[in-house]
C-alpha cells in the first residue's frame, strides 16, 4: 500500500529572486527527509508561486521497512548454569532485545558458542513520522528573514496557511499559529478558498482556481505566449532570462499584454529606454525583425486575459510618466558643459576615507599617465588617455545616471560625444566600466583598457588600504571582480606588464598622498596575496592542475599572459617522459640550494669535471635564458633551462656535495644557488607532482 | 472619486478596523512614517492601531510647479497596524475595493521593496503594490526602529494619495486632480509648489539654515537629557527638515553630508531609547488597556 504525500506551505507574497532556489531547496531537502527517516517513496515534485511552496511525494509506503537483524549475547558457558537452567545474564539479554529466553540459539564464533536472538524491529507508521516534516519548511534558508505579528519565528515572509495531506488524511502540525489542514487559497483574485480531498488532486485543483502550481510550466507558459505574440506581430522579442524567471515569480497565472509609447521617445538613447521597461517596470523590449526598437512593449499580467485592456492602458501610461521623466533627464543632461559637470564631483563622496569622486579621478589620472608611459603610448593616445581619465566619471552626476544607475559609462559616451569630444575618449568613457560582470567583456581599446585598469587598481588599492578586503562570501564592492577584469584585460591585449608593477605604483601614490592607510607591509602583504588568488582562480579556470598553479606562482604573477602560457606548457609537459628527468634535475637543486650560504662559486675549487661541466653550461645559458623570459618566450626559456638537465644529472652522480672541506662544500652549495636563483625565475619545479602514467 | 472623497473613504475603512483616526502632525517632516504617531508609537509592545493623512515636504523634488508628477510636498494616507493582524493584506485590499479598484478588472501584484531610513536607524521589509504597473502603496512590516528590534511588528501601509488619485481619475498632470468636485490640486497647491521651489532653490538663507540646524540639535540634545521624549523628537523632525533644505540647495559638501546624518541618527537613537524606557516606566498602559479590554 502506498500513498501521496502532499505540504503547502501558503505565505504572503515571497520575493520572486527568493522562488527558484527555495523551490530546489525544498525539493532536495524532502527527498533527503524521506531517505533519513527511511521512508519508501518513489518521486519528489515541487511547486512554487508567489503565495505557496509546496511539495507532493509520491507512492509513499504505509510505514518504514520492517527490520530484521542478528543479536550477540553472552557466551554460552555463561548463559546457562551447571543445571542447564538459564542464568540471569541470558535472561538479561533476551529481555534487553524485547526476546524471551525461548527464542535464543546458538551460534559458534571463532569456536566459542554464543547466545543469538533474531531481532525484529518493526517500521514505525508513516502517519506518525510525517507530523516530524515541519522542519524541513523551517530549515529553508532565504537571504533576508522577517517577522510578524506578534510571532517569534523569522522567515522570508508571513506564514498564512498549510496544508499537509497523506492520501486523503491531514497530517497535523504547526507552526506558531498556523495549522496544517487541507484548506488551500486559489488565485488572490479569481480563486477561492477551497478544501483538497486528497494530496494527488493538488495541481489539478489549484488549476482551477486559477493557479499553475508548477514553476516551470508557469514559465514555459509565458515564453510560448511570447513567441506566439512575436509570430503574430512579426516582432523580435527581447527575452532575457533573467526577466523571464522574475516575471514567472511574481504571477500565478501568467497573461501576457502589449502596450505602446509615442514614438518621440524613441529619441531617448535605446539602453535607457530598455532599462526603464525591463529593471523598473519588468515589460519585454520589441524589436522590429531588422533588430530596430519598436515603441511597443510587453508585459504578464497576474491573471487571465478578461480586462486587459484596461490593465494595458493602465501600464502605458505608467510606462510614458517613466520616458516623459527619461526625456527630461536626457534634454538636461545635454545643458552646460562636462568641466560644469565635473566640478560636482568634488561634491560626490566615493569613501568616506577615501575622499570625494574627483579625488579619486586625480589618482586615476596620475595612474593612467604612468601606465601610458610603461606602454609607450603616442603623443596623441597619452593625450587622449588623459582626457578619458579625467572625465571618466562626469556623468555620475547626471540626472539619467542618477536615475538609471545601471547606465553609468553608456551615458558618458552618449553625452561626451554630444559634448564634442574625440571618438577615443567617448569609448574610453564606456569601456571603462568593463568587464562588468563576471566573465564580461573586456574594453578592446587601448585608452579604455588603461583608463580601465587605473579605476580598477584604485578601488582595490584603497579598499584594502582601509582594511575592507572580501571574504567567503562578502565582497561588497566587487573587488574580486575588478581584480580580474585587470588581469584578463592585461592578458587580452597581451601588454607585456606585470601586474606587481601597476599595484606597487598604485600603492606608492597612496602612501606618498598621505591617504588613511594600515601598515604599508600589511597592505602590501594583503594587496600581493589578494592578487594571487585571483591569478590562481584564473589560471585555474583555464585547466591548470592546481600543483602547476602552485608552481607558476611561487614569484607573484608578473605578467600574467606569461605567466599563463608557461602554466599550460608545464601542463603539457608533465605528460612527457621526457621532461621528468629535466623535473627532477633542477627540482633537486632547488631542494639542496636552500641549504646554501653564498651563491659565490670559485672554478678553482672544482674537483671534478662534471663541476666544471654544470658551471660553463650554466654560464653559457644565462645570458640567453634571461633574454627569453624578458622577451616573454616561456617556451624558449624552458628549452635553454633544460640544457642543464644531464649535466645536473652527472654532477650529482660524480660530486658529493656535502663534501668534508667546508671551502668546497660551500663552493659546490654556491653553484646551486646560484642556478636554482635562474630556475625559480621560472617556476617552483618541486611544487609540480609527476602525473603517474599507467 | 476626489480626493477628498478617497480619504474620506479611507478614513472609514480604517476606523472600520479599530483605526484611530489622528490628524496630520504639525511639523515639517518627509514622509508620514517620521511622524511620531507612528515613529515613536511603533515601539515597544504596546498597541497601536491608527490612520491619519501626512503631508510631505521632499524638498529636493520641487519642480515650480511645473513637472506633472513631482511635487515639493504630497500627501500620503498612513496606517499602522501593532502588532500586524492575521488578515492585513486582505484588510488592504478591501480597502482598494472601497476605493472602486476592482481587483478582478486590473493587475494588482505585491512587489518585493525593502524600505530603509538610516537617518532613523529604522528598516522593514515588504513590498511596492503595483496596480497596473503602477506603485500606489508602500506595504512594509517594520523590524527596526531607532536602532531598536520592532517587537512586536507593525504593519505600516502607505498610500500615495496623488498617485493613486491619477489612476483613479484618469489624469496626467497632479496639478489637474480634482481635490473635491470642480477645485483641482493645482487650484490650492500651485501657488505653494511654485514658492517653496523658488524659496528653497534660490531664496532661502543658508547661513541662517545652517544656524537652525545646529540650534535645533542643541536644544533636542539638552531637553533629551531631561527625558522630554517628544519636545526632543519635534527638534530631531525640525533638524531633518532644515537638512533638507540644505541638501537641496546643494550645499551640504560630502563631509558635513556623512555628519549630519549620523548626528541625526545619533539622536533619533538615544530618543527611541528613551521612549521605551519612559513608556515601561509609566507600565506600559496601552498594554494594560488593552487586558481590561478583552476582560
Amino acid at each position: 500500500m502506498s500513498n501521496t504525500v502532499l505540504f503547502e506551505l501558503g505565505v504572503e507574497e515571497l520575493p520572486a529572486r527568493f522562488i527558484n532556489d527555495a523551490l530546489q531547496q525544498l525539493e532536495s531537502k524532502t527527498k533527503a527527509w524521506f531517505e533519513n527517516q527511511r521512508i519508501p517513496f518513489d518521486d519528489v515534485k515541487g511547486f512554487a508561486t508567489p503565495r505557496r511552496l509546496a511539495v507532493q511525494v509520491t507512492e509513499v509506503a504505509e510505514k518504514q521497512p520492517d527490520i530484521e537483524e542478528e543479536a550477540k549475547g553472552p557466551a554460552k558457558k555463561i548463559a546457562l548454569d551447571d543445571q542447564g537452567e538459564w542464568t540471569k545474564a541470558a535472561i538479561g539479554f533476551s529481555k534487553g532485545q524485547g526476546k524471551d529466553v525461548d527464542d535464543i540459539y546458538f551460534k559458534e564464533i571463532k569456536g566459542t558458542e554464543y547466545v543469538h536472538v533474531n531481532k525484529f524491529i518493526e517500521g514505525e507508521s508513516t502517519a506518525n513520522l510525517l507530523k516530524e516534516f515541519r522542519s524541513v519548511f523551517l530549515d529553508l534558508t532565504f537571504a533576508k528573514n522577517m517577522r510578524w505579528g506578534s510571532y517569534d519565528l523569522r522567515y522570508a515572509r508571513p506564514i498564512r496557511w498549510m496544508v499537509a495531506l497523506f492520501g486523503e488524511e491531514v497530517i497535523p502540525f504547526s507552526i506558531e499559529n498556523i495549522s496544517t489542514g487541507r484548506t488551500t487559497f486559489g488565485h488572490r483574485f479569481l480563486g477561492e478558498e477551497v478544501a483538497l480531498h486528497s494530496a494527488a488532486e493538488y495541481e489539478d485543483v489549484l488549476k482551477q482556481q486559477s493557479i499553475i502550481p508548477s514553476l516551470n510550466e508557469r514559465k514555459n507558459n509565458i515564453h510560448e505566449q511570447l513567441l506566439h505574440l512575436e509570430k503574430e506581430k512579426q516582432w523580435n522579442l527581447v527575452i532575457d532570462d533573467d526577466l523571464l524567471n522574475e516575471v514567472t515569480n511574481l504571477v500565478e497565472l501568467p497573461t501576457v499584454f502589449t502596450g505602446a509609447f509615442n514614438e518621440e521617445f524613441l529619441e531617448i538613447p535605446e539602453e535607457a529606454l530598455i532599462t526603464s521597461m525591463k529593471e523598473h517596470q519588468r515589460y519585454f523590449p520589441v524589436r522590429s525583425t531588422d533588430g530596430d526598437l519598436l515603441p511597443f512593449f510587453v508585459g504578464v499580467r497576474n491573471g487571465d486575459d478578461r480586462h486587459l485592456d484596461t490593465v494595458a492602458r493602465g501600464n502605458e501610461k505608467v510606462l510614458k510618466a517613466r520616458l516623459k521623466d527619461a526625456q527630461f533627464f536626457y534634454e538636461e543632461d545635454q545643458k552646460g558643459s562636462i568641466d560644469e559637470k565635473l566640478e560636482k564631483l568634488t561634491r560626490m563622496v566615493y569613501q568616506e576615507e577615501l575622499g570625494t569622486l574627483a579625488d579619486k579621478v586625480q589618482r586615476i589620472k596620475a595612474i593612467t599617465g604612468k601606465v601610458s608611459d610603461w606602454l609607450e603610448l603616442d603623443d596623441k593616445e597619452k593625450a587622449q588617455a588623459q582626457r578619458a581619465a579625467e572625465i571618466c566619471k562626469f556623468d555620475l552626476v547626471t540626472q539619467m545616471v542618477d536615475e538609471f544607475t545601471e547606465l553609468q559609462g553608456v551615458m558618458g559616451e552618449k553625452y561626451a560625444r554630444l559634448f564634442g569630444e574625440d571618438e577615443a575618449v567617448a569609448v574610453a568613457i564606456n569601456e571603462h566600466y568593463m568587464p562588468r560582470h563576471a566573465n564580461g567583456e573586456v574594453p578592446s581599446s587601448k585608452v579604455g583598457a588603461i583608463v580601465s585598469i587605473a579605476d580598477k587598481m584604485d578601488t582595490i588599492v584603497g579598499s584594502i588600504a582601509i582594511g575592507i578586503i572580501p571574504t567567503g562570501s562578502q565582497d561588497p564592492y566587487g573587488l574580486r571582480r575588478q581584480a580580474l577584469g585587470i588581469l584578463q584585460t592585461l592578458n587580452t591585449l597581451g601588454w607585456s606588464l606585470p601586474v606587481e608593477q601597476i599595484i606597487d605604483l598604485v600603492h606608492n601614490f597612496y602612501v606618498e598622498l598621505s591617504l588613511p592607510t594600515r601598515s604599508k607591509e600589511e597592505v602590501n602583504k594583503d594587496l600581493h596575496e589578494f592578487f594571487n588568488l585571483r591569478a590562481a582562480y584564473l589560471l585555474r579556470e583555464e585547466q591548470v592542475d592546481p600543483d602547476v598553479v602552485d608552481a607558476v606562482l611561487v614569484n607573484g604573477i608578473n605578467v600574467y599572459s606569461t605567466t599563463l602560457e608557461k602554466a599550460k606548457l608545464l601542463v603539457e609537459k608533465r605528460q612527457d617522459e621526457t621532461f621528468k628527468p629535466i623535473q627532477e634535475a633542477l627540482g633537486r637543486v632547488l631542494n639542496l640550494a636552500e641549504k646554501a650560504e653564498t651563491d659565490e662559486v670559485d672554478p678553482e675549487l672544482f674537483e671534478n669535471e662534471t663541476e666544471a661541466e654544470l658551471y660553463s653550461t650554466f654560464t653559457a645559458m644565462h645570458e640567453p635564458y634571461v633574454a627569453a623570459l624578458e622577451n616573454e618566450d616561456p617556451v624558449k626559456a624552458l628549452e635553454i633551462l633544460s640544457e642543464l638537465s644531464s649535466p645536473i644529472h652527472e654532477f650529482f652522480d660524480q660530486t658529493m656535495v656535502m663534501a668534508e672541506d667546508v671551502k668546497v662544500k660551500n663552493n659546490r652549495l654556491g653553484l646551486l644557488k646560484s642556478i636554482a636563483y635562474d630556475i625559480k625565475k621560472y617556476a617552483d619545479f618541486n611544487a609540480i607532482e609527476w602525473k603517474q602514467q599507467f | 472619486m476626489n480626493i477628498q472623497d478617497m480619504i474620506l473613504t479611507l478614513q472609514k475603512h480604517w476606523s472600520d478596523q479599530g483605526c484611530l483616526l489622528m490628524q496630520a502632525y504639525d511639523t515639517e517632516k518627509g514622509a508620514g512614517t517620521m511622524s511620531p504617531m507612528t515613529l515613536l508609537k511603533s515601539l515597544g509592545p504596546e498597541p497601536w492601531n491608527v490612520a491619519y493623512v501626512e503631508p510631505s515636504r521632499r524638498p529636493a523634488d520641487g519642480r515650480y510647479g511645473q513637472n506633472p508628477n513631482r511635487l515639493y510636498q504630497h500627501h500620503q494616507f498612513q496606517v499602522i497596524m501593532k502588532p500586524s493582524p492575521d488578515n492585513i493584506q486582505e484588510l488592504y485590499l478591501d480597502s482598494l475595493k472601497a476605493l472602486g479598484i476592482d481587483p478582478n478588472k486590473h493587475d494588482i501584484r505585491f512587489v518585493e521593496d525593502n524600505w530603509e531610513n538610516p537617518t532613523l536607524g529604522a528598516a522593514g521589509l515588504g513590498w511596492e503594490v503595483w496596480l497596473d504597473g503602477m506603485e500606489i502603496t508602500q506595504f512594509t512590516y517594520f523590524q527596526q526602529i531607532g536602532g531598536l528590534e520592532a517587537r512586536p511588528v507593525s504593519a505600516e501601509i502607505t498610500y500615495g494619495l496623488e498617485r493613486l488619485a491619477s489612476y483613479i481619475q484618469d489624469k496626467e498632470n497632479v496639478f489637474e486632480l480634482e481635490w473635491t468636485d470642480g477645485v483641482t490640486v493645482g487650484d490650492i497647491f500651485m501657488q505653494p509648489e511654485y514658492e517653496h521651489s523658488t524659496y528653497t532653490f534660490e531664496e532661502s538663507d543658508e547661513d541662517m539654515l545652517f544656524q537652525l540646524f545646529s540650534t535645533y540639535e542643541k536644544e533636542a540634545e539638552r531637553i533629551m537629557e531631561k527625558g522630554l521624549v517628544f519636545p526632543a523628537y519635534d527638534y530631531v523632525l525640525k533638524c531633518s527638515h532644515t537638512f533638507n533644505l540644505l541638501d537641496a540647495k546643494g550645499v551640504i559638501s560630502v563631509t558635513e553630508r556623512t555628519g549630519y546624518i549620523s548626528r541625526v541618527r545619533n539622536l533619533a537613537r538615544k530618543i527611541a531609547k528613551t521612549y521605551v524606557e519612559e513608556r515601561e516606566r509609566l507600565g506600559f498602559p496601552m498594554l494594560k488597556k488593552e487586558d481590561e479590554n478583552h476582560e
